[in-house]
């Protein structure tokens, strides 16, 4: 919809067509994506340190508010530093690599109902699909970066990845067949009404099945949390970055701009991940106890309401990752591929049977 | 079978302890202070940079021996019978002027060890921390409070000293004695 | 398959190389300037060859050129986490030499700044652990406890890290009035404490699948390699200097010696080492609220000798470090300067077992093993 406000706003011929189409691209990215890893960078550092009695970043701003501000600006005046053997298309081309199978996530997330980036039918099978393309990225990461440090770190962090998204798919196919449509606008479309039809309960309506449903949905909401956490390398996962074995494994090399990239694109990736979660079982833009705008009659609100709360929702996993990230030790290599191959696959693939069987009825 | 379920259960559980503990941190006050607006209130045996009152020192030298770095460098030169130095507190009175007295406090490694033997409790160590320098030569502290020309004016005038003894010696020895000549034992 | 005559029809093997890897001298998780040469094979470790020396600085060499309370600063710095166990030994085997008979008051006081000391080195080994496994609030929970310690230290001698205070024949200052108090209520802030830490690392199912069953020390290899102290209780072999070659007063005190009992793996793991050192932190606050108790009065620099001249002859003592068996064998040749010192340090002896107990495990659980035999290098190189 905001696509065919910007087309009427530049008068209707193609060229409006490609100046609203470059604007819509870019929304997500300037209006959410850098501001949310400012907030996301700065939040970070605040929870761990409460966490652990400390008190985080103060001095920059009230409450050290501008730290990350700061921080940016420090890495953009590093000098780029390319080791002399290094491999130097590879090297500069990973970061961007990396960043931008992030980034394209985004297009498919419903923000909320008049705004999404593209309307396609795949949502969901798309964000899988891009997600894996930060696979190459990062092994090009560890083999240009000539150490073999980095070599091992992406080695691993590929082989966890990929592992992973098995265990992510089987849940996302299960949901697939309740609802029926692999579209991330429609799945949140169907969760209207209260928090009672979200599909973490069960789903909408009030039939039998519904209520048959709600503890396999409760494991696969737990499958999909948890492997999308190794997917985007947080601990307990972070074997890929572990910073007292490997240093920082496949960006040990990098500095300046790049390293901010890397940086960044872990914070939306948390990000992108977590609104997947949240727009398959818990009701995406979707408020749990009705608009404030239907109460008042200002119709005009609503998007503005639905946008707040799956922002709000968002943010709570992404806290949720941070809570888990400085309370958790590590796990190993083999202990990692262990518990997606011997635990979440069997038991995802179970769930999946079942709910198709339950959806049956 | 049964240890399948019994590790998941028991994977599960400590992760929920574990949360539930970190949890309830970020709600205990922090113990961190905010350095530089708020200071550590320091007890009073603190020991950090040494402080020497010249008025109380006697020139013993045995701080300078008891230093296990060799920090201390002290220069004493005898006073001339007739001057007067003055006493220190505790009542002892001084017969050293001291020219120099070098604390070098990039070698001092902080161990108290010679403010133990020092009689008149002159040196001691203070509660000053902040005190870093730019140059590292600004780090040698001198406490010695004569003026150049003061240490030059007590050396020149304990060599004088000397060199007159010396003289009046010489003379004496060199001297032929007017009365008669007797073996005197104590002619030495 | 086909018979080719050019072809050396003997298959030969598919030949692999052993890659070298180098957990340098800088590194976040080698306690210290440590360097390791690792031979891998993929991630199986083959051999491990560690290359110390980085912090040698010439202590024995030194200590000939230093009268006998001179030295006592330069023990400090040798262990540096646990210094008060360092002066307490070189103190003992002095007055071993010397022959002084010390007041009560000072026994009592050095054996609770010895436990403190015990609690806080064990505090630093257990947060470290964590940090290494990638736990990282732990690490900040021990060391908010340490700084308390630390501060009860300063509030008797004035330091905060090197004391010089346990001198030969008593000790340096006399406790502050207020240290019976605050050491009672850092001792009920404690015990919730370890409790706390327990149930976040120890008990911890991520925590125990990385370190039960790694690094397994068999009783008979440590004790031919000579360990001592936690490592070797964690095998099982209940062995205490304290209770086997009783120094100071320790035979008035009533405490257990914890030994590990292969609760989650086999006896001998890391996790087993790294239990004892919890439950040490136990008993040595047992030792401590006993002391407290029986706390006489007296002078405590009455023993001390204006100058210290011993007799000649050599001497060899050793207490029950935080981290094994210190030992400390002195010849003097009657002068104020010993003819020699020489420091049986418990991490050196430690440190030889990682090669065997690396073999056939990770990289990763190198990491695990080398932080749970607790090396301090200052110690190593002297």
């Amino acid at each position: 919809m905001i696509y065919d406000f910007l087309v009427n706003l530049f008068g209707n011929s193609a060229v409006a067509d490609i100046i609203a189409g470059i604007i819509q691209s870019l929304l997500p990215l300037f209006v959410f994506i850098l501001p949310f890893a400012l907030f996301a960078v700065y939040l970070e550092r605040k929870v761990s340190a409460h966490m652990q009695d400390r008190l985080g970043p103060m001095r920059t701003g009230w409450h050290g508010w501008k730290q990350t501000i700061a921080d940016i600006l420090k890495l953009l005046q590093k000098e780029d530093i390319v080791a002399r053997d290094n491999d130097k298309m590879l090297f500069n081309l990973a970061p961007i690599i990396v960043f931008s199978g992030s980034y394209a996530a985004f297009a498919a997330i419903p923000f909320t109902s008049i705004f999404i980036g593209t309307e396609m039918d795949l949502g969901i099978f798309y964000i899988v699909a891009v997600s894996g393309i930060v696979v190459a990225g990062i092994l090009m990461a560890g083999w240009a970066s000539n150490n073999k440090y980095s070599l091992l770190g992406s080695m691993r962090s590929v082989a966890q990845i990929v592992s992973y998204e098995i265990p992510t798919m089987l849940v996302v196919l299960s949901l697939i067949m309740i609802s029926g449509s692999m579209s991330l606008h429609t799945l949140s479309e169907q969760q209207t009404g209260y928090a009672w039809n979200w599909y973490i309960f069960g789903g909408p309506g009030s039939h039998l099945s519904k209520f048959l449903l709600i503890p396999f949905m409760f494991v696969g909401f737990l499958i999909i949390y948890i492997s999308t956490l190794a997917e985007v390398n947080r601990t307990p996962f972070d074997i890929p970055e572990a910073e007292s074995e490997l240093v920082s494994g496949y960006h040990t090399e990098y500095s300046g701009m790049k390293f901010a990239m890397f940086f960044l694109a872990e914070y939306a990736n948390m990000f992108a991940v977590s609104a997947i979660v949240v727009a398959l079982f818990l009701g995406g833009y979707q408020s749990p106890i009705g608009y404030l705008g239907n109460l008042i009659g200002a119709k005009w609100m609503i998007p503005i309401e639905q946008f707040s709360w799956f922002t709000i929702k968002g943010i709570f996993f992404v806290f949720v990752q941070m809570w888990l990230r400085w309370t958790l030790p590590r796990l190993r290599v083999d202990q990692l591929m262990a518990v997606c191959w011997k635990y979440l696959i069997p038991i995802a693939f179970v769930n999946l049977i079942i709910i198709g069987l339950i959806t049956l009825l | 079978m049964k240890e399948y379920f019994g590790n998941i259960y028991s994977a599960l559980a400590t992760i929920f302890i574990g949360m539930k503990i970190t949890f309830k941190h970020m709600f205990v006050p922090s113990v961190t202070i905010q350095y530089p607006e708020v200071r550590p209130q320091l007890p009073e045996r603190e020991r950090n940079r040494l402080y020497v009152n010249m008025d109380d020192c006697i020139g013993c030298d045995q701080c300078a021996r008891a230093c296990p770095v060799n920090c201390i460098i002290i220069e004493t030169v005898k006073s001339v019978p007739g001057e007067d130095l003055g006493k220190t507190s505790n009542g002892k009175k001084k017969a050293l002027w001291i020219p120099t007295f070098t604390i070098d406090f990039a070698k001092c490694c902080y161990c108290q060890l010679c403010v133990f033997p020092c009689p008149t409790d002159c040196i001691y160590m203070t509660d000053v921390y902040e005190f870093s320098e730019w140059d590292r030569d600004n780090l040698i502290y001198e406490f010695a409070t004569l003026t150049p020309l003061e240490r030059q004016e007590k050396r020149d005038n304990l060599a004088k000293f000397n060199a007159e003894k010396e003289a009046e010696k010489l003379k004496a020895a060199s001297d032929p004695k007017p009365e008669i000549k007797k073996d005197k034992p104590e002619e030495k | 398959m086909s018979q080719d005559s050019r072809l050396n029809t003997k298959r030969l093997p598919l030949k692999t190389e052993e890659m070298v890897l180098n957990m340098g001298p800088q590194h976040p998780s080698t306690h210290g300037v440590l360097r390791l040469e690792l031979a891998l094979e993929g991630e199986i470790v083959t051999n491990v060859i560690p290359h110390i020396g980085y912090l040698h600085r010439c202590f024995e060499k030194h200590c000939e050129a230093m009268t006998y309370p001179q030295i006592v600063p330069y023990t400090d710095r040798m262990d540096y986490l646990a210094p008060m166990g360092n002066e307490f030994g070189y103190a003992i085997t002095m007055e071993k030499l010397l022959g002084i008979e010390l007041p009560e008051r000072v026994e009592y006081i050095r054996v609770i700044m010895a436990e403190l000391q015990r609690i806080s080195s064990h505090l630093v080994a257990l947060g470290t652990y964590g940090a290494d496994i990638g736990a990282f609030t732990p690490f900040l929970y021990c060391f908010r406890d340490r700084e308390k310690i630390l501060s009860l230290f300063e509030m008797t001698c004035g330091a905060r890290l090197l004391y010089n205070y346990i001198w030969i024949g008593g000790v340096s200052h006399d406790l502050h009035p207020d240290f019976v108090r605050k050491t009672r209520e850092f001792i009920k802030e404690f015990r919730p404490n370890l409790k706390e830490v327990n149930e976040l690392l120890s008990y911890n199912r991520i925590f125990i699948d990385r370190t039960a069953n790694v690094g397994i020390l068999p009783i008979d290899t440590a004790i031919n390699y000579g360990v001592s102290g936690p490592n070797l209780r964690g095998s099982g072999f209940k062995w205490d200097i304290r209770r086997e070659d009783p120094y100071s007063i320790y035979h008035k005190f009533n405490y257990d010696i914890p030994v590990g009992e292969g609760t989650y793996g086999t006896v001998g793991d890391s996790w087993d080492r790294y239990f004892v050192r919890v439950l040490e932190m136990e008993e040595s606050c047992k030792i401590i609220e006993q002391a407290l108790d029986q706390l006489p009065e007296g002078d405590v620099q009455s023993a001390i000798p204006k100058r210290v001249k011993p007799p000649v002859g050599q001497v060899y003592a050793r207490v029950e470090n935080p981290r094994g068996e210190l030992g400390y064998f002195i010849i003097s040749d009657g002068s104020t300067t010993p003819y020699r010192v020489k420091v049986r340090a418990p991490s050196f002896v430690s440190m030889q077992v990682l090669n065997d107990l690396c073999k056939g495990y990770m990289v990763a659980d190198v990491v695990t093993i080398l932080g749970s035999i607790d090396i301090v290098l200052g110690e190593i190189d002297r």
